[in-house]
């Protein structure tokens, strides 16, 4: 078998709240992602999902703190790298998506002005040429009309179109994992199936792995190979995506898939 | 327990500094060894054994003085936070109470009070109005008035829209009742952080009153008043003068706004 | 739409006013301006009326001090019947509200001159000294704030919180006195506190009014290094005091931006950190602190009257304490017209500066 591109290991994180008591989010997260793999995340809201991937993007809150584990990537352990070795893979090795991609992006500055910044970043071209470029990757990322689109300021697009900005900025990233974390979340469902094949393309051109966080498990089946599932801060299971839907192991997901794989989306779903 | 007592520092730190002060303005006076407004032939004494913290122009010693002012600045400051506390909070309640046209008229009025800075229009009122304790305290409490009525105000949009508002109407409470009995404690709150606010500027405005020659002047033992004497001499440097009241009157304005900052967190984590 | 056909253009009709306003209507901004402008005349009013009766009102008689401790009766009603004090308020309020449509201010008594002329003599020196402090605070806690923010919860942080804690503590008469006796007493740094230049140096032309930029035009760099060397003193004393709210809000500011989500992105995208925060997060974080500037001009002008006064300044500040002082009523009246309005223009200012820097608002 081929070596993994990342692998989790026994990651503990706790949470400082409010009042100062600390509770631990994450006990004991293993699992690990190959390279070229789709490789879907899911349970339920609060079980840990994005903490686990801002752990990898080294972006956790302030509050929270990485008790112990290991995680490995290319070979070093990214939770033992100075900062500021931890700080060029960000973007250029490993970058990540949001939900609500309308606050992912800075209001303040024009959309195509965000994207030329990471072309820039990565490729190193001239302000004009990276302008230039950057209005390709929106049109790579599904945008038409890319040069009106591209002086607008994000409150001025729509949620998928904001995430396609984003997306635009992954492809000026060219990461070698790329974590998306509930990309669809609150974008129509007509939005949300496109959004999903627009990621799963990109990926099979790019050859990028990719870590799908999702509630969706219809989306899992359709995109993943491999899938997590997690409960209260522990991964419950991994398998192919195949086995998992075939014959679940763990009671959990058992009951995962029988509230969750229900078309619409359960009624006191939050974020 | 030791985490509780880091956490609360400033707090603590505060209260403690400001119960020193009540504590000197309490019982100092009656310690000192010379009255505040007596003259001697010592004048402009250093530091000493004798004078502790030197002698003025006209050789009162400038210890007693700054003791004797501890009680007159605190008194004026706390009189003005409480009254303008319980004015503000009242007229605030009321119009955030009823709304309407009296409250659109009235919010404007503050408005327009804002758009004057408190130390200025304290000035103003001071400066018109004549110079005497009395004055000062009102000149100062009006500027900050417009803090108090404000931030009630809000407060009581929101507490009456909540329901226990219409169950106290709605087993016949008259309406003053409910505002002062049921609804203006749950506005408290945010007015008690003000209130240690304002003492904190409302010190520092009366002594920077007092500093211009308004409100109370000399030979008053006040804080202003004696950096005011200490400062004509600015350039001939006895510098002991203005130090010792400056560095009594910054404490304690420091120790106000302590409070206030740690009150804050304290109430904002409940 | 029903549009009433234009009745000619010297017709005063409703019609024509209505026209106006649906003009005026169909561009936003003229819109927005139009309503702020009428929004800021009717505080103005408000002012007028505020700054007249509350000198007026309250006791205090002009007249008193200006016929002397050793006065008659005879010569009091004489001052007030000359300085008009002897007729109804009302009729003051009217004479007053007059004058003030044709741009006067009043007469002071004690110079017999225009209250207008001579704050517009002062307002400059005010003005220099204000704008040179908030520079400073600019200075001060903009580094301040974002490392505060930046590095909130460490030791950093809590160091610049409790600078800016004790700032708001200080007492800038206190601040003042102590930087006078360590700069100019002790260690010969600093001028003495006396005005805007050294005595027997003249002042420049007058172009803007500001010494320094005046002497700069003129050519002249010894007066610009005098009048350098007095300013630098007083404006850092203010700025000191005024930094201590300014750092605290942005920070505030700064630390509510840096949760954003878009933050995020910037970072697993990998933007420097660096531009994260200069470019990303200050912007960000400069509206709410536009938005509060109101508070900060306060903070400015009131001590400016008190540095104005330690320093011999000749400023707005000083004429305003010189004018209470003799219960110069017209001249504190100008006083408080010209803050209010300087206070009120601010906020158009501000307003607009923020529909610039965002947007999410386009004034619709
Ligand atoms: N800002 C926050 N404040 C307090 N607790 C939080 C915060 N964000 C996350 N948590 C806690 O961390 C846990 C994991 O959250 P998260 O990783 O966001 O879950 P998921 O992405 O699976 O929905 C949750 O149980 C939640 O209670
Ligand atoms: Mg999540």
């Amino acid at each position: 078998m081929t070596e993994p591109l990342l692998a989790i290991e026994n990651l503990y994180v706790t949470l400082i709240d409010d009042r100062g008591k600390s509770k631990t989010i994450l006990q004991g997260v293993s699992f690990e992602i190959y390279p070229n793999e789709v490789m879907g995340l899911v349970g339920e809201s609060g079980s840990g999902k994005s903490m686990t991937a801002l752990a990898l993007m080294g972006l956790l809150p302030h509050r929270a703190q990485i008790h112990s584990g290991r995680i490995w990537f290319g070979g070093q352990n990214l939770l033992a790298l100075p900062k500021r070795e931890f700080s060029a893979l960000r973007g250029s090795q490993i970058a990540m998506i949001f939900q609500n991609p309308r606050a992912a992006l800075n209001p303040l500055m024009r959309v195509g002005n965000q994207v030329a910044r990471v072309v820039r970043l990565h490729q190193g071209l001239g302000k004009r040429a990276a302008y230039g470029k950057g209005l390709d990757l929106l049109q790579q990322a599904g945008i038409t009309d890319t040069s009106i689109r591209a002086r607008a300021y994000p409150h001025q697009l729509s949620g998928g179109m904001a995430q396609r900005v984003l997306i635009a900025m992954m492809l000026a990233c060219q990461p070698r994992l790329l974590i998306a974390d509930e990309p669809t979340t609150g974008l129509d469902v007509t939005i949300q199936a496109q959004i999903f094949e627009l990621i799963k393309a990109i990926q099979v051109e790019l050859g990028t792995t990719l870590l799908l966080i999702t509630h969706d498990l219809g989306v899992v089946s359709e995109v993943c190979q491999r899938v997590a599932v997690m409960q209260a801060g522990k991964i419950q299971e991994v398998a192919a995506v195949a086995d998992l839907f075939a014959h679940p192991q763990h009671p959990y997901t058992q009951h995962l898939m029988s509230t969750l794989l229900r078309v619409d989306r359960p009624a006191n779903y939050r974020e | 327990m030791l985490r509780m007592l880091l956490r609360h520092f400033t707090l603590l730190l505060g209260s403690a500094i400001l119960m020193g002060f009540i504590a000197v303005a309490w019982v100092g006076p009656d310690q000192m060894k010379y009255e505040p407004e007596k003259v001697s032939r010592n004048t402009y004494e250093k530091p000493s054994p004798e004078y502790r913290f030197g002698t003025d122009k006209f050789g009162r010693d400038i210890l007693t003085r700054v003791v004797y002012a501890t009680r007159l600045d605190l008194r004026i400051a706390m009189t003005v936070a409480v009254v303008s506390f319980v004015v503000g909070s009242v007229i605030g309640a009321i119009v955030g109470y009823y709304g309407g046209r009296l409250d659109s008229i009235l919010m404007r009025g503050v408005d327009i009070l804002f758009a004057f800075p408190a130390f200025l229009l304290a000035m103003v009122i001071t400066g018109v109005l004549g110079d005497s304790e009395k004055n000062v305290i009102t000149a100062v409490t009006i500027a900050y008035i417009p803090y108090f009525v404000r931030l009630t105000r809000g407060q009581m949009l929101t507490v009456r829209t909540l329901q226990y508002a219409d169950a106290a109407i709605s087993i016949g409470n008259p309406s003053w009742r409910v505002i002062l009995i049921h609804l203006l404690p749950n506005t408290l709150t945010p007015s008690l952080i003000q209130m240690s606010m304002v003492a904190g500027w409302a010190i520092l405005d009366t002594a920077g009153l007092a500093f211009l020659g308004l409100g109370i002047t000399s030979p008053t033992a006040e804080w202003g008043v004696m950096i005011s004497d200490g400062a004509q001499r600015i350039t001939t440097g006895e510098w002991w003068m203005w130090l010792y009241p400056g560095a009594a009157l910054v404490l304690a304005a420091f120790a106000f706004n302590l409070i206030g900052d740690g009150l804050r967190n304290l109430l904002r984590l409940q | 739409m029903t549009t009433t056909p234009d009745t000619g253009a010297m017709d005063n009709s409703p019609s024509l006013w209505l026209t106006f306003w649906e003009i005026i209507r169909s561009y936003p901004l003229l819109h927005y301006l139009f309503r702020r402008l009428g929004l800021a005349l009717l505080t103005l009013v408000g002012i007028v009326v505020v700054a007249f009766f509350l000198t007026s009102v309250l006791p205090g008689n002009p007249a008193v001090v200006r016929a002397g401790p050793l006065a008659n009766e005879e010569r009091i009603q004489k001052y007030e019947k000359e300085m008009g004090l002897d007729r109804p308020l009302a009729v003051q309020f009217g004479d007053y509200v007059i004058h003030l449509g044709q741009g006067n201010l009043g007469e002071s008594w004690t110079s017999r001159r225009p209250v207008q002329d001579e704050l517009k003599e002062r307002l400059p020196a005010t003005a220099e000294l204000g704008i040179a402090a908030f520079v400073a605070t600019l200075a001060i806690s903009l580094p301040l704030g974002i490392l505060a923010a930046v590095y909130s919860g460490t030791a950093i942080d809590w160091a610049i919180r409790l600078f800016a804690t004790f700032g708001a503590s200080v007492a800038l008469f206190w601040l003042a006195l102590i930087c006078i006796h360590l700069f100019y007493y002790k260690w010969h740094i600093a001028p003495p506190p006396l005005d805007r230049l050294t005595i027997g140096i003249d002042e420049p032309p007058n172009v803007t009014g500001f010494f320094t930029i005046d002497s700069l035009l003129a050519g002249d760099i010894d007066t610009f290094r005098d009048a350098l060397n007095h300013l630098w003193l007083p404006a850092l004393t203010l700025a000191f005091v005024v930094s201590a709210p300014m750092t605290k809000m942005i920070r505030a500011a700064m630390l509510d931006v840096l949760d954003k989500d878009f933050i995020r992105t910037a970072r697993a995208v990998g933007v420097p950190f660096r531009q994260i925060i200069l470019v990303d997060a200050l912007r960000n974080a400069f509206i709410p602190v536009l938005t509060t500037s109101g508070i900060v001009f306060g903070y400015l002008v009131a001590g400016n009257v008190i540095v104005e006064r330690v320093f011999s300044w000749a400023g707005i500040g000083q004429y305003v304490w010189q004018a209470l002082d003799v219960n110069n009523l017209n001249a504190v009246r100008g006083f408080i017209l010209l803050i209010a309005t300087v206070y009120i223009l601010l906020n158009l200012v501000i307003d607009l500066l923020y529909s610039l820097i965002d947007p999410r608002i386009r004034l619709n």
